[in-house]
């Protein structure tokens, strides 16, 4: 009963070491006309692991996970799962349980028929099946809420239900496609917390297609940023954001401003160092900027160009900046910064400096 | 005049008053537009339907009486005939379910655009009279027919068949009338399904005959009830498939109606019938709507 919430931490270690397994996405290609939706994509999601799959639409991650959850054939390529490749076996003999962007509840039954509903494939008597059921809506706080309609429930808690439903039988991988692209600021963030809560207790292994990279850095072990039918780069959250391996990534995650190294080299004051021949332009973060070199002891960087516009965000105040050819900055002062920036004027020039470490080059 | 005016005369603070007045102008307006419609109906549908009441409750001897319903309710004949007439509905509403529910599952199945060429098959006799579809099927039905020499050929029956000028053959062709009408509506609710649904039951391990009844039938059984009604309250009017198809062997009451005027002259008999028959089907569509609320408030999201 890995669901009860009085399981003892023997079940539970018991259910994490014996159910957690990989998934090994290997050369799945996929093509809708001459649309190339999936481009020759390999990709392992390691027993107990969860990855998010980043990118803008068009990038192929909902195609390449309804291919793993076996709802899209691909042209080509093999998907292993358990020691056997599965790419042919049909979807509803996979087992995994799969959370929707549209929720995919049933209108026509309650909450309790929804979530027993894949207990009552499997034949398990209707008792334990409700038990099973009611403890998967424990688990995503939504107890008691057995007899309510899909109707009577909030975005929220329609996407609490859904998720309860894919956990319920216990399954060895969960897939989940944007599932919390339909909920607003504050509730995504929270459900988040809560997913990422629920993955460390359960140890699922975890596929997740998000296009909100704040949402992918968040919740996942691992991100995959996918572009034009291939994973870009597939790294911890932390390497994805400040090392990028290329423009895309940099430009996709996060706030950046990315220079030409040729026409860096004229601009910024300081010492670069050594810098690999393959290097074609530098990053820095927005935040990353400072507006005066505080605890500086050497290896900084100093860019200085026309301040065009300040702009107050809560948090911290967005500067963008023009530099001598016309190429625009922007930077973030954050919120200890005020004297420094309540002394700028719009039109004058300002210094703008960065730690040499901040710098990654691409 | 500034009692007519509103604009002129309110002058509150916080203008509530004129804002009122023009949400109620608005409605106003988009209702002008339904004029010439309402005027349609009471002019084609209200005062003949009132006429048709006035007349069933005058007797022959042209005096105020019940003796046009008491001649139905004590004469067999009329009892057979309405027994014959919902039958032949029923059957109707049958052969369609049996026939549409996995046509319009197919049709739903399919990618946009062969999809439409199957609905175009289907909506094709709608552009066909009544009359040629009833004698096309006399053609394929009578006993020196299609149907009947293919089968004698082939050995099937050494006699021919009696395929037309019964239940049966009506029945055919009223289904082949009807399909269209029952077939639209379910289709519509079945593409109103979320196809994710489907996925999200595969993904739970259902299989598709288990998805099919649990998930999708449900989900269409609005759709269903719809059309099933549609067909059913129409075919309780049909004429002319049970008089060339029945032959004479199928009364319904459509058909008694126009003997008794026809024959008779009798407007009294005939108003009475019809008012019977419009009670009836009023009834019914009373009934599928409490039905069609309790499906659709199931589903409600």
């Amino acid at each position: 009963m890995l669901l009860s919430p009085a399981s003892t931490p023997s079940q539970t270690g018991h259910m994490n070491s014996r159910s957690a397994e990989s998934v090994r996405i290997e050369a799945v290609s996929k093509m809708y006309g001459e649309f190339r939706a999936l481009d020759d994509v390999s990709l392992t999601v390691e027993a107990g692991e969860f990855v998010a799959m980043l990118g803008p639409s068009g990038s192929g991650k909902s195609t390449l996970l309804m291919a793993v959850a076996g709802f899209i054939r691909p042209d080509r390529g093999r998907i292993f799962f358990g020691g056997s490749d599965i790419v042919r076996l049909p979807a509803n003999q996979r087992g995994f349980g799969v959370v929707f962007q549209s929720y995919a509840l049933f209108p026509h039954m309650d909450v309790m028929a929804n979530v027993t509903f894949p207990l009552n494939v499997r034949g398990v008597p209707q008792d334990e099946a409700r038990r099973r059921a009611a403890a998967a809506l424990d688990v995503v706080k939504l107890g008691g809420f057995g007899g309510r309609r899909i109707g009577e429930l909030s975005g929220g808690q329609r996407q609490r239900v859904a998720l309860a439903r894919a956990i319920v039988f216990e399954p060895k991988v969960l897939l989940m496609d944007e599932p919390l692209s339909a909920l607003d600021k504050t509730l995504r963030e929270e459900m988040q917390m809560e997913i990422r809560e629920l993955h460390n207790k359960l140890q699922i292994t975890t596929l997740y297609v998000t296009h909100d990279q704040r949402e992918a850095l968040t919740i996942a072990d691992r991100v995959a940023v996918m572009n034009k039918g291939r994973i870009v780069q597939l790294d911890s959250p932390e390497a994805i954001y400040r090392r990028p391996t290329d423009e895309f990534v940099a430009r996709f995650i996060g706030e950046a401003t990315i220079l030409p190294l040729a026409k860096a080299r004229g601009m910024v004051a300081g010492d670069l160092g050594a810098v690999e021949p393959s290097a074609r332009a530098l990053m820095v973060r927005s935040e990353d900027f400072c507006l005066s070199r505080a605890g500086g002891d050497g290896g900084w960087l100093t860019v200085s160009g026309l301040l065009r516009g300040i702009v107050f965000q809560g948090d911290s105040w967005l500067l963008q900046v023009d530099l001598a050819d016309g190429q625009a900055i922007t930077a973030r002062a954050q919120k200890h910064f005020s004297a420094e920036v309540g002394a700028l004027e719009v039109g004058q020039t300002v210094e703008l400096h960065v730690r040499r470490d901040r710098v990654h080059l691409l | 005049m500034t009692a007519l005016n509103p604009a002129a005369s309110l002058r509150e603070a916080d203008n509530s008053a004129h804002l009122a007045w023009d949400a109620r102008l608005e409605r106003l307006v988009s209702f002008a537009f339904t004029l010439p419609c309402l005027m349609v109906v009471a002019l084609c549908v209200l005062v003949p339907c009132a006429w048709l009441f006035f007349l069933s409750a005058y007797g022959a001897d042209g005096r105020m009486s019940l003796e046009n319903y008491q001649r139905i309710v004590d004469g067999a004949s009329y009892a057979r005939i309405f027994v014959t007439t919902f039958q032949v509905a029923l059957a109707t509403v049958v052969a369609c379910v049996v026939i549409g529910v996995p046509f319009a599952t197919f049709i739903n199945s399919l990618p946009p655009r062969r999809s439409v060429l199957f609905l175009a098959a289907v909506l094709l006799p709608f552009w066909t009279s009544l009359l040629v579809r009833a004698y096309a099927w006399l053609v394929l039905l009578q006993r020196t027919g299609i149907v009947n020499s293919v089968l004698m050929g082939l050995g099937v029956t050494n006699a021919p068949l009696e395929l037309a000028f019964n239940h049966f053959a009506t029945v055919l062709g009223m289904t082949h009338i009807m399909l269209p009408i029952f077939i639209l509506p379910v289709l519509g609710a079945m593409r109103n399904i979320d196809r994710a649904l489907i996925r999200a039951a595969a993904s739970m391990g259902a299989t598709r005959g288990y998805t099919f009844r649990k998930v999708f039938l449900p989900l269409a059984a609005p759709g269903i009830a719809a059309g099933a009604i549609l067909v059913f309250v129409m075919s309780l009017g049909f004429y002319v498939t049970p008089a060339i198809l029945g032959g004479g062997n199928v009364t319904v009451i459509s058909m008694r109606i126009a003997r008794s005027l026809s024959n008779y002259s009798n407007w009294g008999a005939a108003s009475a019938l019809g008012v019977l028959l419009l009670v009836f089907t009023a009834l019914l569509f009373a009934l599928s709507y409490g039905v069609q609320r309790i499906l659709l408030s199931r589903q409600r999201s």
